[in-house]
């Protein structure tokens, strides 16, 4: 009994390291640009964050924590010797939070997901054998690293194209803006709310219909328009600001669009980087309560908050520097662009988390941004910082899997 | 990590292009305390402009440089690189001619007639005012980068354009004047004054023709 209650607990203050390093690192990505848009102020993006991250973890994050703790390893091969799976998950959540450690330190854009998948590979291939890794799954799983940017891209570059068209070029953009971005408010609140009803509930243990699914969601989100609407007539035109830029009081419009697509992302990020820390931790506590490896074992309430209180711990300590830094660095990103590339990468997230696919979600982001340059929406661009965004995701997967294999050799000298 | 996304931004060259031709209008307005120094003969009032002037083009000399140095290569922007590089080099020329005219005027002590003072003043300050037009046209590149050079902004810009093309067909046909009007008095000067006259009014005049180019760079940029 011992022996498992040390796992529970390693496993427990591993995966909290990891959700720390998310909160503090990761989080940053999604909420800064928010900020350095001005759209929230910190307190408000650390509160958006704290609240729509767990939720986003809680709802929708069940998925890719599934596929996280029993998607990669063939778990039938172990069945024999639990304990490898348990040495293994520890291995991989120590070497991902390692490595992302080392990388932070050194300013490396590595991604949280690509870390943890390339350990948990790493110790499966190397430490039970090659055949323990399901490899269709893996290779599904590479894919889809290449596809969201992709997509988020395409997805970014048609949203900014249809806000040039509709808004910015026309005589009147605060008219049309104000006309607009109740839409554009409308249409992420839906997709993000649909996502979550169709592939998220079911995991809390709500059943709704199809139809009324999409009810629901239409419900939600017009709801959610209505308020932004509300809060955008009262917006009043800044004649002064204006003369020196005439998108002063547009920006500020996309301002209220920001909120929503910065909870949007909080969501979608909380959905599928939260599983990268209480998957392993999931996989190991479910093996050490049931001594045995078992495909149907659920989620402990108790794990997902230990990932959300990571997160928010995070979040407080040191997320709160990385999120003013980065959105000081971030102010072509404005409201107008900014909501653009955060509505394409949430969406994009949300989805991939519904099917189950553990993403970067600050490579979909990065994709989204792309996006809107290529829709002339960025003023500059580095390509060189692009190609080492890049090259990191090759390098990441080899040192995790490196890493992962190492402590896997120590943990099962070491550990009972 | 978490630099990825600040990290990809690189440094825009909008804000800095539109401080430019701020600084390079600031430069060729003190022509006017200049001449109007110089043609009440007060050298001590008109060194101390001049001082100015050159602190000026200094200043926007560093900021040329500083912006040439953030547009590396491998940025990736909605106008190419190039255009960007030529409008500041013609935004930086209007102070460059600025720096060079009084140079001129104060390196020699130069006496400007009375009978023309009026005139000249008059034409000094319609090369400023076209200076004044190039900063209020190049002040709108953030709206238009942020229109992505379509639509309603465009055709704001092209009016502004078309003003200080205005502007500057009117230094022509001053300058024209005034050349004549020195002509007509060019006997009572003295000869090597008389052909420097003419250099000073000439370079003057290149400052609303910088100007001028400054409309027709921000012109490409709109074509793309």
């Amino acid at each position: 009994m011992e022996a498992e209650i040390v796992y529970i607990v390693l496993a427990a203050i591993f995966g909290l390291f990891m959700a720390w390093g998310i909160g503090a690192n990761d989080v940053a990505n999604a909420m800064a640009t928010s900020v350095g848009s001005k759209a929230l102020t910190i307190k408000q993006a650390i509160l958006v964050a704290a609240i729509f991250e767990f939720l986003g973890a809680v709802l929708a994050g069940g998925e890719v924590t599934d596929t996280v703790r029993k998607g990669i390893v063939d778990t039938d091969l172990l069945a024999g010797s639990p304990k490898l799976l348990v040495y293994g998950m520890l291995a991989a959540l120590l070497a991902a939070g390692t490595w992302l450690f080392i990388a932070s330190k050194n300013g490396w854009p590595v991604s949280t997901t690509h870390s943890i998948v390339g350990a948990i590979v790493g110790f499966a291939a190397v430490g039970i054998g090659v055949d323990a890794v399901q490899w269709a799954k893996v290779g599904t799983i590479v894919m889809s690293w290449v596809v969201s940017p992709l997509i988020a891209g395409f997805i970014a570059y048609l949203i900014y194209q249809t806000v040039q068209r509709l808004i910015l070029r026309q005589d009147d953009p605060l008219a049309k803006a104000k006309r607009y971005v109740p839409v554009y408010i409308f249409l992420a609140a839906f997709t993000i709310t649909l996502v979550t009803i169709l592939k998220g509930l079911s995991h809390v243990g709500l059943t709704i219909s199809i139809r009324e699914s999409y009810l629901l969601a239409t419900v939600i989100a017009i709801s959610i328009a209505l308020l932004g609407a509300v809060a955008i007539r009262r917006i009043e035109p800044d004649k002064k600001a204006e003369k020196h830029q005439h998108f002063y009081t547009v920006e500020r419009v996309f301002g209220i669009l920001m909120i929503v697509t910065a909870c949007g992302m909080a969501f979608a990020h909380g959905s599928n980087d939260v599983a990268n820390a209480i998957g392993p931790l999931a996989a190991v506590v479910s093996v050490a309560q049931n001594g045995v490896i078992t495909a149907k074992a659920g989620l402990p309430i108790w794990v997902l908050m230990l990932g959300g209180a990571g997160i928010v711990v995070g979040l407080a300590t040191y997320g709160r520097h990385v999120i003013a830094t980065v959105g000081k660095k971030i102010t072509q990103l404005t409201p107008s662009r900014g909501f653009a590339a955060e509505l394409a990468a949430a969406t994009t997230i949300v989805i991939a988390s519904g099917t189950g696919i553990p993403i970067s979600t600050t490579h979909t982001l990065v994709g989204a941004v792309l996006g809107v340059g290529l829709a002339r929406g960025i003023e500059a661009i580095d390509l060189r910082v692009v190609a080492r965004i890049l090259v990191s995701w090759v390098v990441t997967i080899p040192a995790g899997a490196f890493l992962a294999i190492v402590f896997f050799f120590i943990f099962k000298t070491v550990l009972p | 990590m978490a630099n990825v996304l600040a990290n990809i931004f690189g440094s825009s060259p909008v804000r800095p292009l539109e401080k430019h031709i701020g600084v390079a209008f600031q430069c060729a307005k003190q022509l006017h305390a200049f001449f109007a120094a110089a043609i009440k003969g007060n050298w001590e009032k008109a060194s101390a402009v001049r001082g100015e002037i050159e602190r000026l083009e200094h200043e926007a000399d560093d900021l040329k440089k500083q912006i040439r140095l953030s547009l590396p290569k491998s940025l990736f922007m909605p106008v190419p690189r190039e255009d960007l590089l030529e409008l500041l080099l013609v935004q930086d020329k209007i102070a460059n001619r600025t720096r060079d005219v009084s140079g001129i005027v104060m390196g020699r002590k130069m006496p400007i007639p009375a009978v023309i003072a009026d005139q000249f003043l008059e034409f000094v300050d319609r090369n400023v005012d076209a200076a004044k037009q190039a900063r209020k046209s190049v002040r709108e590149l953030d709206e238009l980068f942020t229109a992505g050079f379509r639509g309603a902004e465009v055709n704001l810009v092209e009016a502004l354009i078309e003003e200080l093309d205005r502007i500057e067909t009117d230094t022509d046909d001053k300058q024209a004047a005034l050349r004549g009007a020195v002509f007509e008095i060019e006997d009572t000067l003295n000869p090597v004054d008389a052909v420097f006259l003419y250099q000073v009014i000439e370079l003057t005049g290149e400052i609303a023709d910088m100007a001028e180019r400054v409309g027709r760079r921000l012109e490409l940029l709109l074509s793309h």
